[in-house]
Parts: structure tokens; C-alpha cells; sequence
């Protein structure tokens, strides 16, 4: 063995040897439960015992003499003792089951604020599907450990222990020859543990990309379909499951060698003491009594070391599912809600950018020098071509990402001095994409905010969605499917439109909001809104200008950067950027001049 | 049980596989029985004369028999546990083909968090029935049949007393193993829940957080990892009481052989040793009663979560072909004649004739929810019209093989979707890996070429799931580019330009309109500016035609069209005023 190599080994040891302890924090709430049931198997072992030794009883004391009366009371005895090791036994798996249960709740419920509290950008590095994996698969297959692991092992080490004492008592040195195998037995522990470790994470990486697969295809299988792509879909995911099936594989080759080695090496260990100890008697030094106590105690002594590499398989499994549990636990949110956040006694809505600067990726910069105010109670609009920047800024707004120069201020306050609740339920987001979840439409314009029925419903009269709800069954109470799947994209974008308005906010953010609406609703709600935006301040994005020509200020945006501003009738008069988008969207002729890209056919 | 009969077509095709793995567990058995055969030789030897070399063939015996039973252990193992493994990534591929053969309307119904589940947390539950499960009831088996065999060599009539007992195991595991399964179904279902809260959840993370949801959600989530708890302890109270009854009825069986067989032996009818070594056969039996209450629960969760999986595999693939015609290529006509249609018997389309002549441009405008895109989505049959109500070139579209059908039609879907991959690979979706002039091509008509140069990956340059990393309009530019990429005959826009600005709409229906001269398309838009050089304007209205015609002849007929024109170009005016 390298020495590089033996460095590795002794940190990996540390490093399995940190994990299980910080996997044992987990049991530190349930310690009584764990002591009862630790309890619990000694008797279970002890009450055990008494079915041996009444059968001894039975034939010492009454069969030879032939007293079947008494036999009848051994019998009753043996029920007894029967029943006693039934109820313990009972109680013991219920309680390491319930303990093992209570910790995976315990994991999962952590695991689930822990996503709840990282930030938006860790999402769009990480796939749903593979997260969900740390949620539900992982966290199971740690179950084994609490439910058969643990306890046992502690009776195992205790009988192992036990049965050494005793062959050291009974005869030094052909105890010591027995334990000569041991090297043997750490070294093929070793080559099992690397190995095992190895495919055991390789069956948990593979499983969170057969997971990650599958929550994307089957959220798209429509695309696939359009496009038929299925085939190829099917392909792919065949290569996904041959790596987990192959990655099982690997480890069962593993297993399957672990235990008749271990095996062999009992056998190895009764025959040195056949060859060793029946040399001795040979030479008068042991009796032939010795030898087969002897015998017996290695096959017992053996029987906790396979036992414990049973359990050793399964903490290896258990430590490749905890180190992806405790990686995601310990992936740092970094948008981090202030330490001592201030707490605006009433939020105004006064908002203003200074000298923001902001890049998704490094190199790549999204937004640059943005300087923006807005006063309380007054509206700004964001144009600009698609992807000039505009969602980013409302994303910088809602600390679903902090820029990396300048600030972005409420009510003269820097947001990452503000508390993080208090600054998100100040804002209400109609967002460019809409999510809609399964529940009812009540529950998707309310969520969990304790909003009144009244409130709810004239939130959807606002945008005009009231009319449709009623007509579907169930009107407020009616299912709405996962993504709101069975409702026209229209009538989903009223709703999330709704769920903004409804939970009354001082500032509201559209990031077009009315994008897939008809005409004739957008202006209704054009209507309806000049009167609910009535003191609040407001931030509206959209394409379609109609829409943003009564506010206060218009902000053009271009590549990241701010090029125009002023209200519409300035920026009219400056012929610029915006009075181009504005010619074209109102001009009603054919457009004079065809763009190059008309010219490009395909190959 | 009746559930697991569907995984014998799959343990049938590894027939040879399991045939030599229990092969394997019958030595494996044998084998173990030879070790103490040998050490009482060599004890007995001791006591009488021994020689060293004597010695040495015994420890070389011992040895040699333990290495070839750890051979066929082995071999055991790896065949057995390893076809198990066979079969689970068979029966994975199966439930993932038939998935995408399911249409629309199943994934509505079912969460894809659910479906997850199903697919890996209870395809694990039928695995364990087809290794261990299997493994554990052959050796159970061999086990058993081995130790009974030798009891009733000593007694016939105790081992019918020592089986008495025993029997009630049967009884006890068929009344416990119902029960089990239904419990574990129900842990499985929540489990489910589970896992599509979560999906959900965090496909949802932009919305969660701007709503301050967070601790709502884990309330909601606490609440479903709750009852998980429940549900799991209703289960591990049958568990906890299935493997010690087990074990009750074994002590059952020894204390009948201690009282009868102890009075068979008072009474002179057996003799001590006989009593014995009956004994310790019956101490042989320890193990296989044990493993029967393992196995059991094996089974039944596995039968349990089968029947789960089978509930996705016996859904009907409802849109495929049937009786099809020959139809090579689709040219571009499409015609809808009177045609009606409903979700559910919630009508949404009524009385629906309009044809598009190959090569024509047709648009679609109406107030949102009036069914526009769901009269499109029945061109490449996301939904199925009912029959002799929607022909393609002449063909009622059910007797158009649906990969012609699709393969002709290109659709810009209202919602974007895209994957997790490369913008070049999103583009080329539907076109063979190497034809990268089409990526580009298309791109450039969508306008996405621009925003690709930008980025310092170019066409290699990874999304988000969804698209999460790229624009609103990025996304939806991508889409459109993604459809025209095959160069279909027939194009769908969907409000497929409903996030993009003016200036960039105009570039890319001036491409378009090269693209268009020659292909039938379909543009269903809430923007006069996007309709009104169509060959015709069709108005829609809660389902029904209300207005058809060119731009001139809507405005002329002074309706909802007409009013939508007046109503974007009054805005103007009123500004310009
Ligand atoms: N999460 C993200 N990670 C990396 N890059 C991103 C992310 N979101 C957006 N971008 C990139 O940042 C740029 C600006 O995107 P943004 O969404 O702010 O544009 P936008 O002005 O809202 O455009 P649109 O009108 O199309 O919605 C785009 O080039 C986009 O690709
Ligand atoms: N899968 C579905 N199951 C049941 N009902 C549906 C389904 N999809 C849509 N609907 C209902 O059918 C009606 C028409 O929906 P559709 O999506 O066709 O409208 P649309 O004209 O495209 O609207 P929009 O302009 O908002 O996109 C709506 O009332 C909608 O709620
Ligand atoms: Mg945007
Ligand atoms: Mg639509």
C-alpha cells in the first residue's frame, strides 16, 4: 500500500467515522428509546436461553426417570417463557422501527426547511429530480441503520467480546491462535469496504439521475411527444437505468465475495486450531474436551463478526446516502437573511437602485450600473428588448439574488439589512412564469397567506378571472391540476395576476402580467388597476407598451444597461430606442425593411 | 399476490439464470451440512488413534469444503440477486416506454411526483420479492425439506406434532400478509404524496419565496411526513408482531415435542438419543419459520407496490394508431368539419368547420379560455377529435400514422417547455444529431441567433431545467425555433411570440414569412399586428366561429375583431393626440 494511499484510507476512515457520529446526533432525541430497546434485546436473548436449559431440565430431572408430571410443568414453563419473549421481542422491533421512522422524519423534515430556505439560483444548478432523491430515496436508505443496525451491533460487540474473554480464560494460547486470523479478516474488510463504498455511491449517484430524468420527461412528455422523440427519450433513459442496474451489479459482486470470505476464514481459523490443538493433544498437553469447547466457541466467536460485516454492508449503504444528505444540508444558502435584520415599522415603498451591477455567472454580466428610483406610491416601467435584463431586475429585487456591486434599497434601507420576510411580503410578484400548484383556485390565488374568501374573490373580479371561475364546477373551490393543467394559459396568468393583488401589497411587481390575456380583459384590468394601484408603488414590465404608457416613469433597458428614461410623451420626443418600439407596434403598414436573417434558407 | 403474476414473463425469459442460481442455493445448502460432518470425524479420530498427517487432510478438508461452498455462495449471490437486478431495469425500461406512450390526459391526472415514486421507490419494493424474496424461500425450502426429511427418520409421529404448530404459521401469515399488503399500499401512496409535494414544491421555488410560503410549506410538508409516520407505524405493528408469532409457534412446536416426546421416551418408546437429536433438527427449523415471516413481507409490500406499477402500466395508450392508411408525408391541408369537442364532458369547442388550403396562413384570434389552442392541439393530436370531425389532407387524422402526423406538424406550444440541455441540443430537438445547419437556421428566423452569440458558450451553452437560465423570451424563442428546425409542412404558433418585444416580433415574422409562403400555419395571437396579414382570420368565441374572413373584411364587418383593432389602435391615437 502507498503511503498516499494509506493517507486516504485513514482520511476516509475520518471521514465515515464523523459521519455515522453526526448520524447518530439524529438518535439523541429518541436516547430512552434506544436504551429500552437495547434493553429489550438483552432480554429477548436471556428469556431465549431458558428454552435450552428447560430441555435440559426436562431430561436430567424427569424424562430419565421417567416423571411425565413434572414434564408438564417444564412445559408450562417453556409457554411462558415463550409468551414473555413474544411481547419483548414484539416491543423491541416496534420501538427500533418506530425510532428508525421517527429519525428519517426527523431527516426529512430538515432536509425539506433546508430547500426551503436556499436560494432561488441553487435551483437552477440543481435538478428537481435529483433533490427530491436526497428527500425520499436517500433518507429511506438510511432507515436499515436505525431499524436493524445499531442496536444489534451493540449485542453483537458485547457477545463478541464476551466469548473472547472467555477463550483467553480457557487457553492463551490457542485463543491467540484463533485470533490470528484476524489480520486476514481486516484486510478483507478493507478491500470490501473500499470497494462497496465505491458502488454504493455510484448507486446513489445513479439513481438521482434516473430520478432527475424522470421528473423532466414526464413534465415534458408532451414536447417529446410533439416531437417524437420518444424513441430516442426511451433510449436515454435505458442507458440511465443500465448505469444503476450495472452500479448494483458491481456492488452485489462485493457482497457476494464478502461473506464466503468471511466464511473462510472461520473455517480457517477451526482448522488452525484442529491442526494446532490435535498436535497438542497429541502431545498429551490438552484433553480432547478442551478441543471441541474450543471448537464451538470459534464457531460462536465467528458468528458476530459475520454478523457485524452484515451490518457493516449496511452502514456503508446508509454512509453513501448520508453524505448526499448531510452535502445538501450543508450547501449554504447565499442569499442569507441578516443576522439582526432591521424591521421597517411601515414599509413606504420607496425603491431605488444604485449603481447595481449583477451577473448570473461570472464573466457574464446581466446588469450593469443600473441606477432606478422610484417614489412611494408612483409607477415605473421596465422596456427593453428580450433578454435586456428586466426580469433580472426584479429578481435583485426580491433577494432571489444579491447584485455584486452597488445596492438595492427600500425605503432608504439596503434589502440585505431588511428582514427577508418583511421585504418579500412588502412585494407581490405576478412573475413572468406562471406556477400554479394542485389545489383548488381559492387555494392557488391564496396559498398559505390567511386571506378572507372576500378578499380572494375580489381579487379575481379584479383581473376579470371571476367569470370563468364560475363557470367551472365547483367555481373558488374547483381542482386545479398540477401547473394548472387543465386551464388555459390565460386564465392562469388572471390567476397568478389574482394571487398578487390579493395579497395587497405596497409595492406590486408585473413582470407581464397580462402577456397571454385577450385585448379586451387587459384593458379592463388596465382600468381596474388604475384604482388598486392607488398608493401603492408599482413596477410593470411589458412588450406590449399599451400597457405601460400611463406610468409615471419608463425605463428603457438595453443589453443590460439603462439607455432611455422619462414618461412616455419625453421619450416620444427623443426618437430613440423607444420611439422605434412604439412606430412598430402601432405603425400599420408592412414594415419597409426585411431583416437579413429572411434571406438564410435551410440546408 | 395476484399482482405479481405480471413479472412472469420476466422471471420466465431469466428462466436459465434462476435455474442455475438455485442450483447453486441446493449446493450451497448440501454443502453447509458437510463442515460439521467433518469436525465430528476428526473428533471422533482424536479420541481414537490420530496421526498428524490425519490431522492435516482433516484441516485441508474443512477448508477445501467451505472454499466450494463459498464458491456456489457466490455464484448464489451474483446469479440470483444479479438477474433480480436484470429483471428491475427490464421492468424500469417497460413502465418508462409504456409512460411515453401515455397521451396528455394521463398526465393530468397523475402528478409526476407520484409517478416518480412508482417508478423507483416501489419498483424497489418488487425488486426485493425477486432477489432476497426469491433467494430466502428457495433456501427456506431447501432448508426445511432437509430437516424434515431426517426428523422422520426418528419419529414420524412427532414430526407430525412438531408440524401441528407450524401450520398455524401458514394460517397466521396468510391472515397478517393480507393486511400487510394493504398497509403497505398505503405507505406507498403516501410516500407518493410525499414525493410530489415535493416536486412541486421546488419546481416552484421562484413562487414560493416571493410569496413568503417557505413555512407554510413545511407545514404542509410536516403534515404528509406525519402521517408517513402514521401510516409507517400501522405497518411496523403488524411487522413487529409478524416475526415473533412466527417465533411463538416454533416454541410451540418444542414444547410439543418436549411434552409428547418426553412421555413417548417415559413411556419406552423412544429412546433419549432419538429425543435428542430430534431436538436439534428441530432447532434446524429455527431459521426457515423466521425467514417465512421475512419473506411474507417481502411479497406482500412487493405485491403491493406491483399493483401499483401495474396501475400505470394497464393505462391505455389512448392516442396511437390503429387502423392507419399509407400516408408517406403529410402535404398541409387541414380541415375541421363540424367538429365539437369536450374535456370530460365539459364541452369547450362546438361546431367547428373551417378549412386551411395547404401553403395558407390562418389565424386565430379570441378571448382567453375560448379554446384556440385547444382546436390546435388537436392537429398533432394531443387530444384526440372525435372521429370524422378532423381530416389532414383529406385523411381523417386518426387513419394518418401518428409519426407522419407529428413529423409533419410543427408546434410552438402557448407553454414553453425545455430541457436541461445544451440550447443547440434544445433547438435540434427534433432533428438528427449532426445537422447543425438547421440549428442555426432556425435560429436565426426565431431570433435567437443574436442572444446565442452573446453567450460565451454559443450553442453549447446549458439551460436550466425548464429553461430556468434563459429569458422569457429566450425560452419562447427557443421553442419556436425548435419547431421549425425539422422544417415541418405544417407550423402552429400558439401565442408563440407572446413574450418577445415588438421589435424582435416584427424580425422574426418578416423570416417567417419566407418559411410561411410554403407551408400551411396556423397562428393563434391576441395581437393585430401578428394576424393581419393572414389568408384568413378566424375568430373564435366560447368555442364557436364567430367571425371568419380577411383583415379588411373583419373591420368592415365591425365586430369582436374589429373592435380588438380599434381598441390597439385607439390607444395610439389617444397618446399621439
Ligand atoms: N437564472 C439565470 N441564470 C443565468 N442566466 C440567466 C438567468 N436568468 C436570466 N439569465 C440571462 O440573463 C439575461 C437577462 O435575462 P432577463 O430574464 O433579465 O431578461 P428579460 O429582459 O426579462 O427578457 P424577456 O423580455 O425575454 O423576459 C439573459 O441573457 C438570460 O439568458
Ligand atoms: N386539459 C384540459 N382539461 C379540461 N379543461 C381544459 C383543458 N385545457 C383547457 N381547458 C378549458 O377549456 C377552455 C379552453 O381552453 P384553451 O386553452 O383552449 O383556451 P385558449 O383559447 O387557448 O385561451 P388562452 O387565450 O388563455 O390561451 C378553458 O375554459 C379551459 O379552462
Ligand atoms: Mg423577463
Ligand atoms: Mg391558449
Amino acid at each position: 500500500m502507498s503511503s498516499r494511499a494509506a493517507t486516504e484510507e485513514r482520511t476516509a476512515r475520518w471521514h465515515d467515522l464523523r459521519l455515522l457520529l453526526r448520524l447518530l446526533r439524529y438518535l439523541r432525541p429518541y436516547r430512552t428509546a434506544v436504551a429500552a430497546s437495547l434493553l429489550l434485546i438483552v432480554a429477548a436473548a436471556l428469556i431465549e436461553l431458558a428454552g435450552p436449559y428447560l430441555t435440559k431440565i426436562a431430561i436430567d430431572r424427569h424424562i430419565v426417570i421417567g416423571d411425565a408430571d413434572g414434564l408438564a410443568r417444564i412445559a408450562a414453563l417453556y409457554l411462558a417463557a415463550l409468551v414473555g419473549a413474544f411481547g419483548v421481542r414484539f416491543a423491541q422491533t416496534y420501538v427500533m422501527h418506530m425510532t428508525g421512522q421517527r429519525v428519517m422524519r426527523d431527516m426529512r423534515r430538515q432536509l425539506f426547511g433546508h430547500l426551503q430556505r436556499l436560494h432561488v439560483g441553487f435551483f437552477d444548478r440543481n435538478p428537481v429530480g435529483r433533490l427530491m432523491t436526497r428527500v425520499t430515496n436517500d433518507v429511506d436508505a438510511i432507515n436499515e441503520l436505525f431499524t436493524s443496525g445499531l442496536v444489534t451491533v451493540f449485542g453483537d460487540l458485547v457477545s463478541l467480546f464476551g466469548i473472547m474473554g472467555v477463550m483467553l480464560m480457557m487457553n492463551v494460547r490457542l485463543a491467540l491462535v484463533t485470533f490470528s486470523v484476524l489480520p486476514l479478516f481486516f484486510i478483507v474488510t478493507y478491500w470490501f469496504r473500499r470497494g462497496a463504498r465505491r458502488s454504493f455511491r455510484e448507486v446513489r449517484a445513479w439513481l438521482a439521475r434516473i430520478n432527475a430524468f424522470l421528473q423532466e420527461n414526464l413534465s415534458g412528455m408532451s414536447v417529446v411527444q410533439i416531437f417524437r422523440q420518444e424513441e430516442r427519450r426511451r433510449r436515454e433513459f435505458a442507458a440511465v437505468n443500465r448505469g444503476h442496474a450495472d452500479a448494483n451489479l458491481r456492488s452485489i459482486f462485493y457482497y457476494a465475495v464478502f461473506y464466503p470470505a468471511i466464511e473462510l476464514l472461520a473455517a480457517l481459523a477451526i482448522a488452525l486450531i484442529l491442526v494446532h490443538g490435535g498436535g497438542r493433544i497429541l502431545d498429551g498437553v490438552l484433553t480432547l474436551g478442551a478441543l471441541v469447547a474450543f471448537i464451538q466457541y470459534t464457531e460462536r466467536f465467528w458468528r458476530p463478526i459475520s454478523d457485524l460485516s452484515e451490518k457493516f454492508n449496511v452502514l456503508q449503504a446508509a454512509m453513501a446516502a448520508s453524505e448526499r444528505i448531510f452535502d445538501l444540508l450543508d450547501a449554504p444558502p447565499e442569499v442569507i437573511p441578516p443576522e439582526r435584520p432591521i424591521i421597517l415599522p411601515r414599509v413606504e415603498g420607496r425603491l431605488s437602485f444604485e449603481g447595481v451591477s449583477f451577473a448570473y455567472r461570472t464573466g457574464v454580466p446581466v446588469l450593469q450600473d443600473i441606477d432606478l428610483a422610484v417614489e412611494p406610491g408612483r409607477s415605473l416601467a421596465l422596456v427593453g428588448a428580450t433578454g435586456a435584463g428586466k426580469t433580472s431586475i426584479v429578481s435583485l429585487l426580491t433577494r432571489f439574488y444579491d447584485p455584486q456591486s452597488g445596492r438595492v434599497t427600500l425605503d432608504g434601507v439596503d434589502i440585505r439589512e431588511l428582514d427577508l420576510a418583511q421585504l418579500r411580503s412588502s412585494l407581490a410578484l405576478v412573475l413572468q412564469d406562471v406556477h400554479l400548484v394542485s389545489g383548488t383556485i381559492a387555494s392557488n390565488i391564496r396559498l398559505g397567506s390567511p386571506i378572507s374568501d372576500e378578499r380572494v374573490q375580489a381579487a379575481a373580479r379584479a383581473v376579470h378571472a371571476h367569470r370563468f371561475i364560475d363557470s367551472l364546477p365547483g367555481g373558488y373551490d374547483a381542482e386545479v391540476r398540477e401547473r394548472g393543467a387543465t386551464l388555459s394559459v390565460g386564465q392562469k396568468q388572471l390567476l397568478s395576476f389574482a394571487r398578487a393583488l390579493a395579497h395587497d401589497p405596497r409595492i406590486l411587481v408585473l413582470d407581464e402580467a397580462t402577456s397571454s390575456v385577450d385585448t379586451e380583459t387587459e384593458a379592463l384590468i388596465q382600468d381596474a388597476l388604475r384604482v388598486l394601484l392607488r398608493g401603492r408603488t408599482s413596477i410593470v414590465i411589458a412588450h406590449r407598451l399599451s400597457t405601460v404608457q400611463h406610468v409615471d416613469e419608463i425605463v428603457v433597458m438595453h443589453k443590460g444597461r439603462i439607455r432611455e428614461r422619462g414618461t412616455h410623451g419625453v421619450l416620444l420626443a427623443l426618437r430613440g430606442l423607444y420611439w422605434r418600439l412604439y412606430q412598430l407596434q402601432y405603425k400599420d403598414q408592412e414594415p419597409a425593411r426585411p431583416p437579413a436573417s429572411s434571406a438564410v434558407t435551410p440546408a | 399476490m395476484r399482482e405479481l403474476r405480471r413479472l412472469i414473463p420476466y422471471l420466465s425469459r431469466h428462466r436459465a439464470a434462476l435455474a442455475w442460481g438455485l442450483l447453486c442455493l441446493l449446493l450451497t445448502v448440501g454443502l453447509s451440512l458437510v463442515t460439521p460432518w467433518i469436525l465430528r470425524h476428526a473428533v471422533d479420530d482424536l479420541t481414537a488413534e490420530l496421526t498428524r498427517r490425519k490431522l492435516y487432510f482433516y484441516a485441508l478438508l474443512l477448508l477445501l469444503a467451505v472454499a466450494v461452498e463459498g464458491v456456489f455462495r457466490f455464484a448464489m449471490r451474483r446469479i440470483l440477486i444479479g438477474a433480480s437486478r436484470e429483471i428491475e431495469y427490464e421492468i424500469a425500461n417497460d413502465l418508462f416506454a409504456h409512460m411515453t406512450r401515455l397521451s396528455a390526459r394521463f398526465y393530468q391526472a397523475n402528478r409526476v411526483g407520484d409517478l416518480m415514486s412508482r417508478a423507483t421507490n416501489d419498483l424497489s419494493a418488487v425488486r426485493q420479492v425477486l432477489g432476497p424474496g426469491i433467494m430466502y424461500s428457495a433456501n427456506t425450502l431447501a432448508t426445511f425439506c432437509g430437516a424434515v426429511t431426517l426428523m422422520s427418520t426418528i419419529s414420524v409421529h412427532l414430526l407430525l406434532v412438531a408440524l401441528l404448530p407450524l401450520t398455524a404459521v401458514a394460517l397466521v401469515v396468510s391472515r397478517l400478509g393480507r393486511v400487510i399488503h394493504d398497509r403497505s399500499e398505503e405507505t406507498q401512496a403516501q410516500l407518493s404524496e410525499l414525493s410530489a409535494l415535493v416536486q412541486e414544491n421546488l419546481t416552484g421555488a421562484r413562487m414560493v419565496r416571493a410569496f413568503v410560503q417557505e413555512a407554510h410549506e413545511a407545514q404542509r410538508f410536516e403534515r404528509e411526513n406525519a402521517e408517513y409516520l402514521r401510516r409507517n407505524r400501522r405497518l411496523i405493528l403488524l411487522i413487529g408482531g409478524l416475526f415473533p408469532s412466527v417465533q411463538v409457534m416454533m416454541g410451540l412446536s418444542a414444547i410439543a415435542v418436549l411434552w409428547i416426546g418426553g412421555r413417548l421416551v417415559v413411556a419406552g418408546d423412544m429412546t433419549l438419543g432419538q429425543f435428542v437429536a430430534f431436538g436439534s433438527y428441530l432447532m434446524m427449523l429455527v431459521w426457515p419459520t423466521i425467514a417465512v415471516g421475512w419473506v411474507v413481507n417481502i411479497v406482500e409490500r412487493g405485491a403491493a407496490s406491483m399493483g401499483r406499477i401495474g396501475r400505470i402500466l394497464d393505462a391505455p395508450a389512448e392516442i396511437r394508431d390503429e387502423e392507419v392508411d399509407e400516408v408517406p408525408a403529410v402535404k398541409g391541408e387541414i380541415e375541421f368539419r363540424n367538429l365539437s369537442f369536450a374535456y370530460d364532458g365539459h364541452p369547450v369547442l362546438s361546431a367547428i368547420d373551417l378549412h386551411v388550403k395547404a401553403g395558407t396562413t390562418v389565424a386565430i384570434v379570441g378571448p382567453t379560455g375560448s379554446g384556440k389552442s385547444t382546436l390546435v392541439s388537436l392537429i398533432p393530436r394531443i387530444f384526440d377529435a372525435p372521429e370524422g370531425t378532423l381530416f389532414v389532407d383529406g385523411h381523417d387524422i386518426r387513419r394518418i400514422p401518428l409519426a407522419t402526423l407529428r413529423g409533419g406538424v410543427g408546434l410552438v406550444p402557448q407553454e414553453t417547455f425545455l430541457f436541461s440541455d445544451t440550447v443547440g441540443a434544445n433547438v435540434g430537438f427534433a432533428v438528427p444529431h449532426d445537422n447543425r445547419d438547421s440549428v442555426v437556421w432556425a435560429s436565426a428566423i426565431a431570433q435567437l441567433e443574436r442572444d446565442v452569440r452573446e453567450f460565451p458558450e454559443r450553442y453549447e451553452t446549458l439551460v436550466g431545467e425548464r429553461g430556468i437560465t434563459l429569458s422569457g423570451g429566450q425560452k419562447q424563442r427557443a421553442a419556436l425555433a425548435r419547431a421549425l428546425a425539422p422544417d415541418p409542412r405544417i407550423l402552429i404558433l400558439d401565442d408563440a411570440l407572446s413574450s418577445v418585444d415588438t421589435h424582435t416580433e416584427e424580425e422574426i415574422l418578416a423570416g417567417l414569412r419566407g418559411v410561411m409562403r410554403s407551408r400551411t400555419t396556423l397562428i393563434v395571437s391576441h395581437r393585430v399586428s401578428t394576424v393581419k396579414d393572414a389568408d384568413l382570420i378566424v375568430v373564435l368565441r366560447e368555442g364557436r366561429v364567430s367571425e371568419r374572413g380577411t383583415h379588411d373584411d373583419l373591420i368592415l364587418a365591425g365586430g369582436f375583431y374589429a373592435d380588438l383593432y380599434r381598441r390597439q389602435r385607439l390607444e395610439q391615437e389617444m397618446e399621439d393626440a
